[in-house]
């Protein structure tokens, strides 16, 4: 199966082989090779994605009336705290770097990541650290919400509180690993025909993301290990009894998990820039806009915090500060969003799937950030920080953008992920499901937090409860959503039909290898010979080149 | 176990019959990759430096009454041998670029020495102080954040243990191939700084 | 129809713009405005909400037009346009985003210094006194709590560690008349709102007269909490060791919920009481309908129910379907009161007769 072993076997008598198959058992192992590694962080996310949502299907059960009647509070407390750190830490981060594993390499036209075993250990701290907490449900599920605030998280329970902040860490090293190989391979890996500017835009938004979190999640590690020393050890940095200081915690949390949101889309930022361009065959709009305005969002990113604390007791001039730079990120970010629909104008768009989930992206992200853009208005915060309005923005990024993006990156680069095509009919569906459910749960839910439900509740007072009965019906459809591309992405793995190399007669390098890409990427490394979004100039990509199949390689015997 | 075994020993293959510039190129990421490591932990102590920092600003008194005077001379000997300690481990750098690895050797034994002393100073310390971690919160980042700095300092010995470990072969390191030692060197000046600013933080100011 | 372009933009423009100055003032998304902050936030909510309609009409409906109008034909295998970039376009759309943040900005901010937002003169509390400890009947997981007065947390059980006037909030509007604020001590703990009024009266309910400013000096005794007015637009966190203050005028007359906004336990979406804004004649005879039952040595608050834990469910849930009562033991609020018995009648705030004179 490789040229190693290939070299030995007698050519004549056994079939050719292509040399880019891998075998099933491959995901399970300790692979070092960056397309297994994408492979296997974006299906383990998948299955975070399910627990998560799952965790969240019962939440919108119970809130369906106003008693807590189907579970406890305390309970749902549990709930609602692993629904956000899985959502976050265990779905969209990995997903992300699952995506970036897959498509650094093959866009940039390197044999794998700078630092491939390190790679891998990243991957395999990820499961332990998502059992870890999900077992914790089993017997003492930590129960103080995602950002787990001192000092009620110190007073929650000793355990899941432990387990959180263990797994968490976990997680984080991965990530900071992650992110280290990411920017090292950018930077130093590209073929030597490509300077910085000729990078597809994935590449940009995944510079722009590293860095992020290279800088913010060593500061979110410190936080946790303050506070396992006060559950612990009986120290006092955040916890008024002892003398300690909580709001310096959320101050850490904060400067972590601002900038994370960011973490959680950029990348997708960076894909769909990819999508838009090919499925509307017309070149991405104002490429270096876009690429700069990522490196500008993860400045800014890093210097908004404390928009999360606006009641906590910030002073006012820096509530001040806080409001005006949190908003100046409306401008990059507005620059995206236009460079996108830009790009659509006047194109020749195909509705595959992936394109529908681009558009939904980009509809969703914009309510999003609109209402972020108001929620970083101070006055207007403090009436709905910690209610429903909250819930809703962020579920309109989180849920609009960064899951819409997956999906969207799933359809697109299935075909080179598998070597099948996925269906296109089924994955229709999957959008106007997910696209209807979406909205019908997240919508109403402005509303609710104006009117005057606060967040993080089990119980709530019964006027809201039409709306409520709104959400948890949606949020329904949105169950039924996924179980279309479970089967379809399943079904199409094992039987779709084959996938030429280049599906989409996309311009980007990963699209110039065969589906799926030889265990070494490129059988010689590509020169560079349009830039990644050069349609209309009279280069069409070829949809099966046969040049790609010159090089196949004879199977060795039965091994 | 299988598909990645396969895997490496066909990048080998390919990188030698293919462009060999592929393999070359390999050492410069390791360094980079460590410096870029170094940053991202650095923001770990900037991270505990900063809540130092709000802890104390926002306090009333600092240290809070009743905590005893920290004692500077023997931590002030002990920064001044970790400080010198970095510039000897300089030493086996440059002893390595002219193929010297007797003087790598020695020069690795003496810095992780220091370390060493260093170390037991820093336990000295500890265990006479007058404090305990939980008695307030001065105290407490004063443990957390010497406690911290000094794993790090631990972690250090192990990586020049290990440089040594591999360095009796005396064709390991050479002047062309040595990223063992340039990496733990460049190690070790962050544990350096890091303590520079960590003293006068908590002993200084 | 050949409709010039400029003419369909023109007409577009003043569609959108008047659909979003419509829904501007009447998406009705918001509850009553009981305050005078309450119209000054619901001003900028109102602009925000015209200029994000706009915002969302415009782009949604681009993203529209161009998948209807730019569908890939069947068959077609050719490329776009090769259009890379509109350099004076990109400033444009550059531009205005920045004008337009610029411009909320500045709006909030003046909104913000008109709620009093930057005027947090260091309001001395009361002289501290030693801790008065006080157990409250339920606080669940910890067993009892002892149950302090704002100014006693600051010196006495928790360490003086932080500043203890370092206080952060919302202000007065300028222009009030600080002296005559009535200053009313609120605690948070799980899950009750504890209401102290200057001249002694403990009350699980916030009762305040209309028209005039009011002070709420915020504390917390277990874990965060977060005091919220919806009908009022106001909100801020009760932070265990550090106290924090809000100061506020109603303008209507009416009962509206308080709302603790920061988990603070299982029970955290239990843990509401009541605001009644009365006008100052009725305000008073509560005021003195208090003080006589506590002269008279009736030291309870109201009726206090049970804990949440031995009761089902919907009953507690009733709780706050009904007005919210308080659960502390009378013997707890005997203590607290000990330090407030010289009271008298003359200690009533508003007997002063405030000046209503501010700004607004
Ligand atoms: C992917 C995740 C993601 C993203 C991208 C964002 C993006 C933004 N967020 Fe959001 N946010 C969260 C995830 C995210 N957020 C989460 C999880 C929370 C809650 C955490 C918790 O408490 O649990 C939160 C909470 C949160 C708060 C705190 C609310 C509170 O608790 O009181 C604030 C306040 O400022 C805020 C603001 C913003 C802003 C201004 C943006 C901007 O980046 C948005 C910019 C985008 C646009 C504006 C749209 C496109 C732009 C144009 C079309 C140009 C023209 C636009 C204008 C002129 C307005 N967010
Ligand atoms: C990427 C992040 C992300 C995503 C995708 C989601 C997705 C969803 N979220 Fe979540 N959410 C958060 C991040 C996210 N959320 C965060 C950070 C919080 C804050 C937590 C906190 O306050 O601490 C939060 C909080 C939150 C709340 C507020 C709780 C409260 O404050 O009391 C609610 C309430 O409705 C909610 C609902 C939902 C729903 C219905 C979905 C749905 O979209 C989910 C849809 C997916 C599914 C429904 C999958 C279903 C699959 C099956 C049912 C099949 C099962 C099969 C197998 C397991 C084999 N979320
Ligand atoms: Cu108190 Cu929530
Ligand atoms: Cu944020």
């Amino acid at each position: 199966m490789t040229v190693t072993t290939a070299a030995k076997t007698p050519a004549s008598d056994v079939p050719m082989l292509l040399g880019n198959e891998r075998k099933w058992t491959d995901y399970f192992t300790f692979c070092t090779d960056h397309k297994v590694i994408g492979i296997q962080y974006l299906v383990t996310a998948f299955f975070f994605y399910l627990v998560g949502g799952s965790l969240a299907t019962v939440m919108r059960t119970e809130l369906a009336t106003p008693a807590p009647d189907i579970v406890t509070p305390d309970v749902y407390n549990g709930l609602l705290t692993l629904h956000g750190t899985v959502m976050l830490f265990l779905w969209i981060v990995p997903a992300g770097a699952g995506l970036a594993n897959y498509l650094i390499p093959l866009m940039i036209g390197a044999r794998d990541m700078a630092f491939p075993r390190l790679n891998a250990i990243a991957f395999w701290m990820i499961p332990p650290s998502g059992l870890l907490l999900i077992g914790s449900f089993f017997f003492e599920p930590p129960t103080a919400g995602w950002t787990s605030y001192p000092p009620l998280s110190l007073t929650t329970g000793m355990l899941g509180e432990g387990i959180w902040i263990m797994s968490i860490l976990i997680g984080g090293t991965a990530s900071i690993l992650g992110g280290l190989n990411f920017l090292v391979t950018i930077l130093k890996m590209r073929v030597p025909s490509m300077s910085l500017t000729d990078m597809p835009l994935f590449c940009w938004a995944m510079i722009a993301t590293s860095l992020l979190i290279l800088i913010s999640t060593p500061v979110l590690a410190g936080a946790l290990i303050l506070l396992a020393f006060d559950l612990f050890a009986g120290t006092a940095f955040f916890n008024p009894t002892g003398g300690g200081n909580p709001v310096v915690y959320q101050h850490m949390f904060w400067f972590y998990s601002h900038p994370a949101v960011y973490i959680f889309v950029l990348p997708l930022f960076g894909a769909i820039s990819e999508v838009v361009s090919v499925h509307a065959r017309k070149p991405i709009f104002g490429y270096r806009a876009i690429a700069y305005s990522s490196i500008v969002i993860s400045f800014l990113g890093l210097i908004v915090w404390a928009h999360h604390m606006f009641t906590s007791g910030t002073p006012p001039w820096l509530r001040m500060f806080f409001m005006i730079t949190t908003m100046v990120i409306a401008v990059p970010t507005g620059i995206k969003v236009f460079g996108w629909v830009a790009t659509l104008w006047r194109g020749k768009i195909a509705f595959t799937s992936a394109m529908l989930f681009a558009m939904g992206f980009i509809a969703l992200f914009l309510i999003g950030g609109i209402s972020g853009v108001m929620l970083a208005a101070v006055p207007f915060d403090i009436h709905v920080h910690d209610t429903y309005f909250v819930v809703a923005h962020f579920h309109y990024v989180l849920f609009g953008a960064s899951v819409f993006g997956v999906f969207m990156a799933v359809y697109h680069w299935f075909p080179k992920m598998t070597g099948h095509m996925i269906n296109e009919f089924w994955g229709r569906v999957h959008f106007a499901l997910t696209f209807v459910g979406m909205n019908l749960t997240f919508m109403p839910m402005h509303e609710l937090g104006l009117m005057g439900m606060n967040r993080r509740i089990a119980l709530y007072d019964p006027q809201f409860t039409d709306l409520n009965v709104l959400a948890t019906i949606g949020s329904y459809i949105m169950a039924v959503s996924t179980i279309p591309f479970l089967i379809n992405a399943a079904w199409s793995w094992r039987y779709g039909p084959k996938a030429p190399a280049n599906p989409w007669r996309a311009l980007t390098m990963e699209w110039r290898t065969l589906s799926p890409p030889h265990i070494e990427n490129f059988e010689e490394l590509p020169v560079l010979t349009t830039g990644p979004y050069d349609y209309g100039l009279g280069y069409i990509a070829e949809e099966d080149p046969a040049e790609l199949y010159e090089h196949a390689v004879p199977a060795p015997v039965a091994g | 176990m299988q598909g990645s075994i396969d895997t490496a020993q066909s990048t080998i293959n390919i990188a030698q019959e293919g462009a060999a510039s592929h393999h070359e190129e390999h050492p410069d990421h390791r360094m980079f990759g460590i410096l870029v490591f170094l940053c991202a932990e650095s923001m770990l102590f900037m991270g505990l430096f900063i809540a130092y920092i709000t802890f104390r600003l926002v306090a009333v008194e600092w240290p809070p009454a009743g905590t005893p005077e920290l004692e500077i001379l023997l931590p002030g000997i002990n920064s001044l041998i970790l400080i010198s300690s970095s510039f000897v481990i300089h030493k086996a750098d440059t002893a390595v670029k002219k193929n010297d690895i007797a003087g790598v050797r020695t020069w690795f034994g003496v810095t992780a020495l220091m370390g060493a002393i260093f170390l037991l100073g820093q336990g000295y310390e500890y265990a006479n102080l007058e404090f305990g971690l939980r008695d307030n919160l001065f105290a407490s980042t004063f443990y957390v954040l010497t406690g911290f700095h000094g794993m790090h300092v631990f972690v250090g010995l192990l990586l020049m243990v290990a440089v040594l470990w591999r360095a009796r072969n005396p064709e390991h390191y050479s002047s062309e191939s040595h990223f063992g030692i340039e990496a733990v060197e460049l190690y070790w000046h962050f544990v350096d700084v890091i303590w520079i600013i960590l003293f006068i933080l908590l002993y200084l100011w | 129809m050949n409709i010039p372009s400029s003419i369909v933009t023109l007409l577009v423009g003043i569609f959108v713009t008047l659909a979003s100055l419509w829904y501007g003032q009447n998406h009705g998304l918001m509850p009553v405005a009981a305050s005078a902050e309450a119209e000054l936030v619901d001003g900028l909510f109102n602009t925000m909400m015209t200029i994000g309609f706009g915002l969302f009409l415009l782009v949604e409906g681009a993203l529209v037009v161009a998948a209807v109008r730019f569908r890939r034909k069947e068959g077609d295998m050719g490329d776009g346009e090769h259009l890379e970039g509109n350099i004076p376009l990109e400033i444009v759309w550059t531009a205005i985003p920045a004008v337009v943040v610029l411009g909320i900005s500045i709006y909030s901010f003046d909104i913000y210094t008109r709620m009093g937002g930057l005027d947090l003169m260091n309001h001395n509390m009361a002289p501290a006194e030693a801790s008065s400890s006080v157990q409250v009947a339920y606080a669940p997981g910890e067993g009892d709590m002892p149950l302090m007065t704002n100014a006693a947390n600051a010196t006495a059980e928790v360490p003086a560690i932080l500043v203890a006037d370092a206080t952060a909030g919302m202000g007065a509007i300028p222009g009030t008349a600080v002296g005559s604020l009535l200053s009313i001590d609120v605690k948070g703990l799980q899950y009750a709102f504890i209401f102290s009024y200057p001249n002694g009266i403990i009350d699980g309910e916030l009762h305040i007269p209309v028209s005039q400013p009011v002070e709420l000096n915020l504390g917390a005794q277990d874990v965060l909490h977060a005091f919220w007015l919806p009908e009022f637009r106001i909100k801020q966190d009760m932070i265990p060791g550090q106290d924090t203050r809000l100061v506020f005028t109603a303008i209507r007359e009416g009962t509206y919920p308080v709302v603790c906004a920061e988990l603070c336990g299982p029970y955290h979406g239990g843990m509401r009481t009541q605001i009644i804004v009365e006008s100052p004649e009725e305000y008073q005879t509560w005021v003195d309908s208090r003080l006589t039952a506590m002269a008279a040595g009736d030291r309870t608050i109201a009726n206090l129910p049970k804990a949440p834990a031995d009761r089902s469910e919907l009953e507690y849930l009733n709780n706050f379907v009904e007005p919210m009562q308080l659960a502390i033991a009378p013997e707890s609020l005997a203590e607290l009161q000990t330090h407030h018995t010289d009271y008298s009648p003359a200690d009533y705030p508003h007997a002063e007769h405030h000046s209503l004179e501010m700004g607004s």
